[in-house]
């Protein structure tokens, strides 16, 4: 059986089932569910950072979030939410719901890291030269944050596209219905072809995200990264959120 | 040093633990050469990977005890893909199955589709070695369901019921149930039935059973004997094409430990088995009933023990 023959017939690339298609739904609800991670997430580790406050209990909080089972979550979430809505929010609401509990640990912790982290010397210089608390905020400790917050909004999404494809399981659309529907009916090159897709999709997000950062992250910063990218031994964005947890 | 000593030997023993576990946890650890022991005196029994099957397991199990039979339980096996092998190489000798689905397992071009059909495709192609004995009337089949208050809105009480209103409904079930000739597929040859739309979701389990009581979708395809169609008061609609195979709880037995004793004490037990019976047995394991528990009051309750 040719593994690859899925992948490439063009049948498998046109109509409202087609790849696009499922592309396309699969972004929207990483997207949606990245956004809402975000407005929670960065506020919350925003205020965490600056005030030291609350580092136990909501960082701790958001941090067993990561231990629950996104299956087990979003089937229980169904059931309860199918009480109330009939139509498809009765599955869309609790898909979103996992993927946005996924979101919100790496953004919070990268986020009141990164602001924890900004060189006290340049807090005091700023304070010095007589920025308010919160001119310090926006004009240093963001912007010396925002590499670390990035990255964790990218491994954010990055884990996001990857488990999107459990909406397929409460019978929504997105890349894990190739992958699903293939399991089912023993048809592998579906399987197959589906994986690759959601990885293709995850690689190509990973390089705009990172294109993004070149863009976005001050020059003074990259440089002190560069720096320390020729320490022998580099921490990755994982060692970083795992290395910070309380 | 020492540390880093301790913890390997830690992590192989871990690994050894786990490697062990793996040996004691499968099933089938028995090797052929202890059933060719075990065989002459021994009929072992095995069971598919569901509540059902265990408990019709144990009922087997119990009735045969009762006429002086050695048995061996080996229970919650796995999937046909792995029980149908497992009773050819002698692993198990007895399990109780379901006509229909051994019949497409074994011929999955098969199209026979009532009881008496069913059996008489099924006993010319069963693996060299093995017997189907009586099967009982009792069935636990794919079947549509609707809620009491859709059937009684449309009057539905078959499935050609379903002409006028299909495009209206939503079905809902698994997702194999969307691609196969005892599907949707088949429900549009042999029916001339297009649905509104369908929905992917588990195999008659929460998900599927929450969206027909709720409303996600109009129509689901269930099994006959989940406690979820009475409990949820979900109409079966009377497959009246004949689409889905019948199935039958059948007896499925290695000829090398058949003996007339136990033909006798398994058909004695297959003759009072129906589906009302079964339901009820699926609603007591629901309830928290062990298999034990339930297979002994049923069969005392039949005069079988």
């Amino acid at each position: 059986m040719n593994y690859l023959s899925w992948l490439f017939d063009p049948a498998n690339w046109t109509g409202v089932s087609g790849v696009p298609a499922q592309i396309l739904a699969h972004m929207a609800y990483s997207l949606l569910s990245l956004a809402i991670a975000m407005a929670i997430a960065l506020p919350l580790g925003i205020y965490i950072g600056v005030t030291g406050r609350g580092t136990m209990v909501i960082a701790g909080i958001a941090n067993t979030l990561r231990a629950l089972p996104s299956l087990g979550v979003l089937i229980l979430a169904v059931m309860l939410v199918s009480l109330i809505f009939t139509n498809d929010l009765a599955y869309e609401i609790p898909a979103v719901l996992v993927l946005v509990m996924l979101g919100i640990p790496p953004i919070l912790t990268n986020t009141y890291a990164g602001i924890q982290a900004t060189d006290p010397l340049a807090v005091d210089a700023a304070r010095g030269m007589g920025y308010t608390p919160e001119q310090i905020l926006w004009h240093v400790q963001v912007p010396c944050a925002l590499p670390l917050v990035l990255s964790g909004i990218r491994s954010a999404l990055l884990q996001i596209i990857s488990t999107a494809t459990i909406a397929a399981v409460v019978s929504l659309g997105g890349l894990g219905r190739f992958i699903i529907d293939g399991g089912a009916t023993s048809n592998y090159p579906e399987m197959i072809g589906g994986a690759i897709v959601v990885a293709a999709v995850a690689l190509v997000v990973e390089l705009l995200l990172v294109g993004l950062t070149v863009l976005v992250v001050s020059p003074g910063l990259r440089r002190a990264s560069q720096r320390a990218r020729r320490r022998p031994v580099e921490p990755t964005t994982a060692t970083i959120a795992i290395d910070l947890t309380p | 040093m020492k540390t880093r000593y301790f913890a390997a030997a830690a992590l192989l023993s871990a690994a050894l633990v786990t490697i062990a576990g793996c040996a004691s946890g499968n099933p089938l650890g028995n090797g052929p050469a202890d059933n060719g022991k075990a065989k002459s005196s021994t009929v072992i029994i095995g069971s598919l990977n569901y509540p059902e099957s265990e408990v019709l397991a144990e009922i087997y199990s119990q009735a045969l005890q009762g006429v002086g039979v050695k048995v061996e339980e080996k229970f919650n096996i796995g999937a046909r893909e792995i029980t149908m092998p497992a009773l050819k190489d002698g692993s198990i000798d007895l399990i109780p199955e379901y006509s229909g689905s051994v019949l497409t397992f074994l011929d999955p071009k098969s199209t026979a589709s009532s009881p008496d059909d069913v059996m008489a495709a099924l006993k010319p192609i069963l693996p060299s070695g093995l017997v189907a004995l009586d099967p009982a009337q009792a069935q636990d089949s794919d079947v549509l369901a609707v809620t009491e208050s859709t059937a009684e809105k449309y009057n539905l009480k078959t499935v050609s019921d379903l002409s006028s209103v299909a495009s209206k409904f939503t079905v809902g079930g698994n997702p194999e149930f969307q691609t196969r000739q005892a599907g949707i597929v088949g429900l549009k040859s042999v029916y001339g039935l297009t649905f509104g739309g369908y929905k992917n979701l588990d195999e008659a389990g929460p998900l599927t059973v929450s969206a027909l009581a709720n409303g996600q979708v109009q129509v689901a395809d269930m099994f006959s004997t989940d406690p979820a169609m009475d409990e949820k008061h979900f109409v079966a609609l009377e497959d009246d094409k004949h689409l889905f195979a019948a199935q039958n709880v059948t007896p499925i037995i290695a000829k090398s430990s058949l003996t007339s004793t136990i033909q006798t004490a398994l058909n004695a037990v297959s003759a009072k088995l129906t589906t009302p019976e079964l339901i009820s047995l699926n609603e007591k394991l629901s309830q928290g009933q062990s298999f034990q528990q339930a297979a002994t009051d049923w069969l005392k309750a039949k005069g079988l023990k």
